[in-house]
């Protein structure tokens, strides 16, 4: 069996609001949850310019690859990034060793305040992801994909 | 690992594209990219060499239509083949739905196709993965070149388990929709037996 991420309707709405409120509290320009695979499922903020799935999948990559380098150096994790750009910066943290929190900023804001209300959205977001993984783990929720067919993935592929 | 969005309607799966290197795993991706109409993908990302030889991977995402009312979105990775690109590799399966193993047909290749199935499996089983467990089929590419192996020895040496196979010429497109379509299938009624 497969395993799998199952985000629902209160859940998501929950992390959005974070996402907002982080958004709002630390005058960012964008802000992103990403799982660690690289897909988005929240956003916040000027994301209509952005290719969120690019950026995801490549953030995603390089916190891979971060987390490779400190498992070598026997680190647990490096918790957080900070790319700094002219105009852009971006702020990288893992939160709950499950998704990855990705906010864009620029000189409205700076890395003192981002960090500073990181660190509050962290907690929530732990919170939120703890009662997901539960909901998922009851398996309350109903499946999707027990009424899907042969002939509906058949379907898919017919051109 | 897939990912499934009740919120947005939206099943996101992982394929992996694996193999030895200059196998043409890359050419698969930007065949798929070529041919697939513009709102059923997203950019392809290649982070590559200056002589274009994958240093971590390609990404391509696609959309293929909707089942019951969800949105199935296809995330398609490249892994690098060369041999000392491994550490890259192991991450690029993190979180893998569906391997697409990409063997080079020409004889003189034999050898590292035989490696590079080998660290995959290998690889696989590092993460808690058993390949004979996941959706899987193999492609044997180049099958256009005159020093082609004969099929069969291909099978009985790359495919013991017999898994879905194919022939492949990837620049011209050949077999390429034929291995996609064969492991999203195999994804999607993994994800059934699991829902």
């Amino acid at each position: 069996m497969i395993q799998q991420l199952v985000m629902y309707e209160e859940e998501l709405s929950q992390i959005n609001n974070i996402c907002e409120v982080l958004h709002r509290d630390s005058n960012a320009r964008a802000v992103l949850v990403i799982d660690k695979n690289g897909q988005a499922f929240a956003q916040a903020g000027e994301v209509e310019q952005l290719d969120v799935t690019s950026l995801s999948s490549l953030t995603a990559g390089n916190v891979a690859a971060t987390g490779a380098i400190a498992s070598l150096l026997s680190e647990k994790e490096f918790a957080g990034q900070f790319h700094e750009g002219e105009k852009t910066n971006v702020h990288i943290s893992i939160v709950g060793q499950r998704v990855i929190m990705v906010v864009l900023f620029d000189e409205r804001s700076s890395l003192g305040l981002v960090r500073l209300r990181v660190r509050k959205a962290t907690a929530e977001l732990v919170n939120v992801l703890d009662l997901l993984a539960k909901k998922t783990a009851s398996g309350t929720q109903p499946s999707v994909f027990s009424e899907i067919t042969d002939d509906d993935i058949d379907n898919l592929f017919n051109d | 690992m897939s990912f499934i969005n009740y919120s947005s309607r939206e099943i996101n799966c992982k394929i992996v594209y694996y193999g030895p290197g200059l196998c043409g795993k890359t050419t698969n991706l930007q065949y798929i990219y070529n041919k697939t109409n513009p709102e059923a993908k997203g950019k392809m990302i290649s982070l590559a060499t200056e002589t274009e030889r994958t240093l971590f991977f390609d990404f391509l995402p696609l959309s293929l239509g909707e089942i019951r009312g969800f949105k199935t979105r296809f995330h398609l990775y490249t892994v690098p083949g060369q041999v000392f690109y491994d550490a890259s590799r192991k991450l690029i399966l993190k979180g893998v739905d569906g391997v697409v193993y990409v063997g080079d047909s020409q004889m003189e290749r034999m050898e590292a196709n035989i490696e590079s199935l080998e660290n995959l499996r290998s690889n696989l089983q590092e993460q808690g993965y058993d390949l004979d467990k996941l959706p899987y089929v193999v492609q044997y590419n180049k099958r256009d070149l005159p020093n082609a192996i004969p099929m069969a020895e291909l099978e009985e040496a790359l495919n013991p388990t017999k898994v879905p196979s194919f022939e492949g010429v990837a620049p011209k497109g050949i077999g390429v929709f034929d291995t996609l379509k064969a492991v999203a299938k195999l994804v999607l009624t993994e994800l059934r037996k699991g829902g």
